[in-house]
């Protein structure tokens, strides 16, 4: 058992779970999405990003481009999110919702990816 | 090589943690301001900042720019909260710099940045290039030789001082340098060694293994790359010869035979050290070393090759060591030669010359200021170990002054620059002394004594298309129609042919100016630096050659070329 793994996994599964518990629920309701969820999957694939960094095997090449791709759609749905609540005058609207939604399914995507990556490696290393 | 590529990858590793730290405190920060209750709005009820809000106040407080309280003014226990928020994101940056520093001092690093700096920049040359490993005495004097003669040069030294040197030389071409071992073959290939401009490796280092091991890189990595290396000692020539190195170069052994052809063939002697001089300097002319007896101070390694020599020109020799001697028949005296009860014992009244080598500078300087003072009118040869030396035995003034460095630098610079001056070195060697007299008479009257140009041209399509295509259209050209001034015919080029060498015919030395030129002919010329450059224009310029060749100008473009042929018909 090595602490470097488990953290590894546990960051890159929890990204995983809560950008997944975000994303479900009626696509444009607002109530169904909670922005204090959306906070920490964006946190918690930042770090995974970071954890990620400086692995040279080719699987960790994918793996951090994966990351990169959820940070990017995490940040864009957040953008978003600042733009409708503050920004716009109609605040946050069943459309707006829906593309900070969709945003974040993107990245949902992304990291299911990455889980996938994660479990071919351990699979793959049988130790 | 992929070590090397990884210096990105080393930084983001190392900067891990602290990333992460920063990430964390400023989440939490967020996170906590969002939750903290601020003033109550009209209705009574505590108003929150939203993520929007907490972040761009995390943003320019954790980068102390400090807006104030935005949007609108903090409760208590907002600013409670702050407080905690500061102190945590001062902490974070200090550490994250503070690792920043840390890593960029690295020494690891460093040279991992420089490595792959120079790897790069070696990788980006376009034009041939020398790999010198090792930037000694003679390292130093071969790429001041190479760089002057236009040459690009990368250089692999061990000690960090002399790649530093390298930077205060005024090189004209930028020179790759790093520091490593040049044993190393990986190191010899970012340097290089494979890359497809390389034109030679040469092994200077005073560590005869370390050379020994860049001659087993080159032969086995880059078969047909030519490779010069040092060796100081007889069984690391024999290990370099046995796998097939080309140039071995000892400067003893070196220096052991000139001394023979100086006593048995002086004409030659100096036509061959004006050849081979370092570019820039001029030849000084000695007296030519006299037969009689000689004393030899000192029978270490160079001492023995020294004795030789003399032995095959049959001079009778005294040594002076303070060894007593190994299965060797000459006179021996058991001493100091840097007395003189020594030298008189030895016979220095009778004798017509003095050999001072040992390898401590001082006590060849000594001995031969005795030496002197006990028969003035001796031939002095000095050894000459370290180049800081120099100033004294300038002031000394011997007749002949064995610098070790230098002799490797001729003798690679001869090699490397004009692979025909080989050949034609050891034709001159073969004739008699009255023809190498005549002709270094006639030389250097034309060209002075300073060290000329000499350089090698074959006329082929790559080299020299101009006069390929000529020869090839069936027109005959002489070397006496070719060697002439591009701005005015009736002006010989300051230049001669020593050598001309053919695939299927016997070498040709001082042809005549009524040879036939033949495509695929490799010249050895001598001359000035000016001709060179001439000679070049006429082996590629189509209208500079015609009009040397024929004395008319050629037209250009199609269409009065068809007009004035139409005309003249």
């Amino acid at each position: 058992m090595n602490l470097e793994k488990v953290l590894f996994g546990f960051f890159i599964l929890l990204a995983a779970t809560l950008n997944f518990g975000f994303v479900i629920g009626e696509i444009d309701n607002p109530a169904h999405h909670d922005i204090y969820e959306l906070f920490a999957a964006l946190v918690v694939s930042l770090i995974a990003t970071v954890l990620k960094f400086g692995d040279r095997t080719q699987i960790g090449a994918v793996q951090l481009s994966t990351s990169l791709v959820a940070d990017l759609q995490l940040i864009a749905a957040a953008m978003v999110w600042g733009y409708a609540v503050h920004v716009s005058d109609g605040g946050l609207t069943p459309h707006m919702t829906a593309s900070v939604v969709s945003l974040a399914a993107g990245a949902l995507l992304a990291n299911v990816v990455s889980v996938i990556f994660l479990i071919a490696e351990t699979l793959m290393q049988r130790r | 090589m992929f070590r090397y590529q990884s210096v990105f990858f080393l930084i983001l590793r190392r900067l891990r943690t602290p990333l992460i730290l920063l990430i964390s405190i400023l989440a939490i920060s967020v996170l906590g301001l969002t939750l903290a209750p601020g003033l109550p709005d009209e209705q009574g009820n505590p108003q929150y900042l939203s993520f929007f809000h907490a972040l761009y106040f995390m943003s320019y407080t954790a980068t102390t720019i400090g807006f104030g309280e935005v949007p609108y003014d903090f409760s208590n226990q907002q600013r409670l909260w702050v407080i905690a928020c500061i102190y945590m994101s001062v902490i974070g940056w200090a550490y994250t710099l503070g690792s920043v520093f840390a890593l960029l001092s690295d020494r690891n690093l460093q040279q991992a940045i420089a490595t792959q700096r120079f790897a790069r920049s070696v990788r980006r040359l376009r034009e041939p290039f020398y790999l010198v490993c090792g930037y000694g005495e003679t390292g130093r004097l071969i790429c001041d030789a190479l760089d002057r003669l236009g040459y690009r040069i990368v250089v692999l030294e061990l000690d960090q001082l002399k790649v530093g040197q390298i930077e205060l030389q005024s090189y004209a071409a930028d020179v790759p340098a790093l520091t490593a071992d040049a044993s190393d073959p990986e190191t010899l290939r970012l340097a290089g060694l494979t890359h497809s401009h390389c034109a030679g490796v040469l092994a200077l280092t005073d560590d005869d293994s370390a050379n020994l091991a860049v001659a087993i890189s080159a032969r086995l990595l880059a078969p047909r790359l030519p490779s010069l290396c040092r060796a100081t000692r007889r069984e690391t020539a024999a290990n370099m010869a046995s796998f097939g190195t080309r140039h071995i170069i000892n400067p003893f052994q070196k220096f052991a035979e000139y001394l023979e052809l100086a006593l048995h063939a002086p004409a030659a002697w100096r036509l061959l050290i004006w050849l081979t001089g370092l570019p820039g300097t001029t030849i000084e002319q000695h007296r030519d070393p006299p037969r009689g007896p000689w004393i030899l101070c000192g029978h270490g390694r160079f001492g023995r090759f020294i004795a030789e020599a003399l032995d095959r020109e049959e001079v009778p020799l005294t040594i002076i060591d303070r060894a007593p001697p190994k299965g060797d028949e000459h006179p021996w005296i058991i001493g100091d030669g840097t007395g003189a009860d020594a030298l008189t014992e030895a016979g220095v009244d009778k004798a017509v010359g003095v050999i001072a080598c040992t390898s401590s500078d001082v006590d060849n300087l000594s001995a031969a200021v005795t030496a002197r003072d006990l028969n003035p009118g001796l031939f002095i040869i000095l050894r000459q170990n370290q180049f800081t030396n120099h100033a004294l035995f300038d002031a000394f003034e011997s007749d002949l002054n064995m610098v070790p460095s230098q002799v490797i630098a001729h003798e690679c610079l001869a090699v490397l620059t004009t692979p025909l001056l080989v050949p034609f070195l050891d034709e001159m060697k073969r004739r008699p002394d009255v023809w190498c007299h005549e002709l270094v008479e006639k030389l250097t009257q034309r060209y002075g004594w300073k060290v000329p140009r000499v350089w090698s041209e074959r006329i082929n399509i790559a080299r020299a298309p101009a006069l390929y295509r000529r020869l090839m259209q069936g027109h005959s050209v002489t070397i006496g129609d070719l060697l002439r001034d591009p701005r005015d015919r009736n002006q010989p080029l300051a230049c001669t042919v020593l050598l001309l060498q053919r695939d299927d015919d016997k070498d040709l030395h001082l042809p005549p100016d009524d040879t036939d030129l033949r495509a695929s002919d490799e010249l050895l010329l001598v001359g000035h630096a000016q001709a060179q450059r001439q000679l070049e224009m006429l082996l590629r310029n189509e209208y500079t050659l015609h009009y040397a060749v024929s004395g008319r100008e050629l037209t250009r473009g199609w269409i009065w070329r068809k007009f004035l042929s139409e005309s003249q018909r």
